[in-house]
């Protein structure tokens, strides 16, 4: 009897299994296919390359060229004399261009100290799920700029090399959700010529930058350059910026406040001025515009 | 001997279930071509699965949204960001069958119209979907393909009033598939 009753509950265990097995094949007949095996690499961390100032851990797509227009009015604390700023304004025009999802270039001119740059941006690392799992993206910079701006005392024996500025940066960041992405920034800037003995020539800084996205157009965007203590000059101040990305189809504009007035790494790293507490904050904003040069072979 | 007719009643339920030859392809392609009076946007998808149970006539698809390559790479961004959020909803599935299989002898070199009726689910809406389907044979692959219109509003994908003249309402779809017997 005993017996008889076990085999009841073992048969009935193997029927749950049976019809187990059977209710599964029917329902998903695409899992016995398995996985899909392709690896998805995490796109759109930031609407763009920059995520105010910095650098942020996207490139631009291969083939595409992104013209950018960058502006920042003067400081908040000009008072309506200088009607909050309004009555200056320092640019940046430049354009970056993607050779590869992974290489991209980009150059530009600010009229902060007449200055022309270039920059060669790689993607070491991509943040992907899928064949090959990668928690983070980075990326690597090296950024030069000149200046150009006439020698200020053109009786001395002026050097060529006085004029140049390198920057070198790493980019780790991760786009944790579809809304939130965090990216830190380690650099190094380089200048040949610094007013002061107590300056130092190399500069070593950290960036740290992230947005939150509060609709499929807009997004928040905060960066701050914490910068080693006893580097540079007591009057120069870290770099810290608010901002937000509106996306328009072909164009992202940026509308920020910050207290750097120079868009090169050179100048919003190690030479910021602009202090938060006493008003030194400019409106700003940037317009970038992509157009397809070359399109991709499907 | 309870031992024995214990064993019997296992496998015979296993090979219940598992007979029939299956049919898949993990390369099926997916065009979707979207032909607005300002722009004609087309995105393709090489790597779409695909399975067919010949015993049943039942079949399913699956798309991965991000793998859709478009000709601009901001549209594709836009593809995914914006209209597909396919971060939350990363595929597009239909689950369907063949309507009258059990009439249908596949043989080869032949040609098949045939009616597919099921559910297709995709950006988190899952929508009843009947649609024509040429089916044929060769060299013991099964081919498959279809092509039919999807009505985008109908899976809650909203078109800003900007773009309206740049993506169209309806998108065509097209398909194309060769499925092997699957060895098992």
């Amino acid at each position: 009897m005993i017996l008889v009753r076990y085999t009841f509950f073992i048969v009935m265990i193997m029927a749950a299994a049976d019809g187990q097995i059977l209710a599964q094949k029917e329902q998903t007949l695409l899992s016995l296919l398995g996985r899909e095996e392709t690896t998805e690499y995490a796109a759109a961390s930031f609407k763009t390359d920059h995520v105010i100032n910095l650098h942020s851990l996207e490139s631009t797509a291969a083939g595409v060229l992104d013209v950018k227009i960058c502006h920042r009015f003067g400081f908040l604390s000009g008072g309506l004399y200088q009607l909050f700023g309004l009555d200056q304004a320092t640019i940046r025009i430049g354009a970056d261009y993607g050779i590869t999802d992974r290489l991209s270039i980009g150059l530009g001119r600010s009229s902060y100290e007449k200055t022309y740059d270039g920059f060669i941006k790689y993607k070491l690392l991509r943040q992907s799920t899928g064949l090959r799992n990668m928690p983070f993206t980075v990326a690597i910079l090296g950024t030069t700029c000149i200046e150009t701006v006439h020698w200020a005392h053109p009786e001395r024996d002026n050097l060529f090399t006085s004029r140049l500025y390198h920057v070198a940066q790493i980019i780790i960041g991760r786009k944790f959700s579809s809304a939130f992405s965090f990216q830190v920034s380690p650099t190094l800037v380089h200048r040949n010529l610094v007013s002061t003995v107590a300056e130092k020539n190399d500069v070593i800084a950290f960036g740290f930058a992230g947005r939150i996205k509060l609709s499929k157009r807009l997004s928040l965007n905060a960066e701050y350059i914490y910068l080693l203590p006893d580097q540079v000059s007591q009057a120069v101040h870290n770099s810290l910026s608010f901002g937000f990305d509106i996306e328009t189809g072909g164009h992202v504009f940026q509308l920020h406040l910050t207290n750097s007035t120079s868009m090169v790494e050179r100048g919003f790293v190690a030479e910021n001025i602009g202090d938060w507490r006493k008003g030194d904050i400019h409106i700003g904003f940037n317009i970038s515009r992509v157009f397809t040069i070359v399109k991709p072979k499907t | 001997m309870k031992k024995y007719i214990l064993l019997f009643l296992f496998f015979t339920g296993f090979i219940a279930v598992s007979s029939g030859q299956k049919y898949y392809s993990k390369t099926g392609h997916v065009q979707f071509i979207s032909d607005a009076p300002i722009e004609k946007i087309t995105a393709d998808n090489n790597n779409s699965y695909i399975i067919f149970d010949s015993a049943t006539g039942k079949f399913e698809f699956s798309s991965l949204v991000k793998g859709f390559t478009f000709q601009k790479a901001l549209m594709q961004e836009h593809f995914n960001e914006n209209y597909m959020e396919s971060d939350d909803y990363p595929k597009a599935i239909y689950k369907g069958s063949i309507t009258d299989w059990s009439t249908l002898h596949l043989m080869n070199d032949h040609v098949y119209q045939v009616n597919v009726d099921g559910q297709l689910t995709m950006h988190g809406v899952t929508k009843p979907f009947k649609s024509k389907a040429e089916l044929s044979m060769k060299n013991g692959n099964v081919i498959a393909s279809s092509s039919f219109d999807i009505v985008i509003e109908d899976f809650n994908i909203q078109i800003p009033k900007v773009v309206k003249d740049n993506i169209s309402k309806t998108v065509r779809v097209n398909v194309k598939a060769e499925l092997v017997p699957m060895n098992k």
